[in-house]
């Protein structure tokens, strides 16, 4: 006849679990890895002759902000809360003027022809410009460009863009380009 | 003393704690689950900006992080107040940047080097200036994928 097996005591169990999770709570983090993802320009070749890319200037939205943390968009000086319809304006050109950027057709995979808006968006900043600031800028044209694509989306498929797969998502991509240009540093501003 | 006797008394019964492991377990495992390892001590102190339409990074573990902030209490004797950048555990300059990337590059595998992203988190406070310059670096090193680092909020204009 077998002995009965002692049973194992699991009063302490708690504990231990306790003791694990206080340690989980020490040595972990609760960040989420979320931010604006941008993507640098290539440096330019020094060996290299630089040809200047003359764009045409209806095409360029010239965006400023200086050390005082002042934004300057196409001319005007304006407050952050106004640059995601300025840049809406400037990417989508609804009126076609002669002043705001040329459209040029263009054959997308699995679409067809689309005139895709040819304005480029040339972020500039100061040394002293808070980096606040420049994230409420960048959030401000992020969002111009995310409007602007939920409205094409929504146009043609009947979905916002988040909720799209991935091949359409790549069309509207293409359709409406993200182009922010960082400009290279400039001495302005120095004291 | 019948007031005082024992006999009789009906006490409240004992909780069970038998189900307190399980219950313990299950709160230790949702740590587990939603939290990551601290890899590094800061030395800066960093308060990301908020802003709205940021985008999750999709590849944590391909990321390099560039803190960038004013550094903590207890180190602004030795290196003073001013903004400093913070790679791995020690305060480093602008020119360390290149060195960094290129260890962090070989830390990577070969086939999703060309996806890592460089995450940078400064604070809300720092200026354009240290930031030019580390993205200056970045383009030398040709580590071309960045992420700003910020937190989901209104932003608040100060």
């Amino acid at each position: 006849m077998a002995r009965p097996v002692q049973e194992i005591n699991a009063g302490s169990m708690a504990d231990i679990a306790f003791l694990l999770l206080i340690f989980f709570l020490m040595v972990t983090t609760m960040d989420v890895e979320a931010g604006l993802q941008r993507r640098l320009p290539p440096m330019p070749d020094e060996n290299q002759k630089q040809d200047d890319v003359q764009i045409n200037r209806r095409n360029i939205l010239v965006v400023r902000i200086n050390s005082l943390d002042v934004l300057l968009a196409g001319g005007q000086i304006m407050d952050v809360s106004q640059l995601k319809d300025k840049a809406k304006e400037f990417l989508t050109n609804p009126a076609n003027l002669e002043t705001l950027p040329d459209r040029k057709d263009k054959m997308i995979e699995g679409f067809g022809n689309f005139a895709v808006s040819e304005g480029v968006i040339s972020l500039q900043n100061d040394r002293g410009t808070s980096y606040n600031a420049y994230i409420q800028v960048q959030n401000e044209l992020v969002k111009a460009v995310n409007e602007i694509r939920d409205e094409f989306a929504m146009k043609n498929f009947g979905k916002v863009y988040i909720a799209l797969d991935e091949d359409r998502q790549r069309i509207v991509r293409e359709a409406i380009p993200q182009n922010i240009s960082e400009a290279d540093p400039k001495e302005t501003g120095k004291k | 003393m019948a007031k005082f006797s024992k006999h009789g008394k009906k006490g409240v019964p004992a909780l069970s704690t038998a189900s307190l492991p399980d219950i313990v377990f299950m709160i230790l495992f949702f740590f587990m689950v939603s939290t990551s390892m601290r890899q590094t001590d800061r030395l800066v102190v960093v308060k990301v900006p908020e802003a709205t339409e940021i985008a999750k990074l999709e590849r944590k573990d391909l990321a390099a992080y560039i803190f960038v902030g004013t550094p903590v209490a207890n180190k602004q004797a030795q290196v003073g107040t001013d903004a400093r950048i913070q790679l791995n555990d020690s305060f480093k300059t602008v020119a360390d940047i290149r060195d960094f990337i290129a260890a962090e590059r070989e830390t990577k595998s070969e086939v999703d080097r060309q996806f890592m992203t460089v995450s940078i988190k400064a604070d809300v406070n720092v200026r354009m200036g240290i930031i030019t310059d580390i993205k200056q670096e970045l383009r030398r090193t040709s580590a071309l994928k960045i992420m700003y680092n910020a937190r989901r909020g209104e932003p608040v204009n100060n």
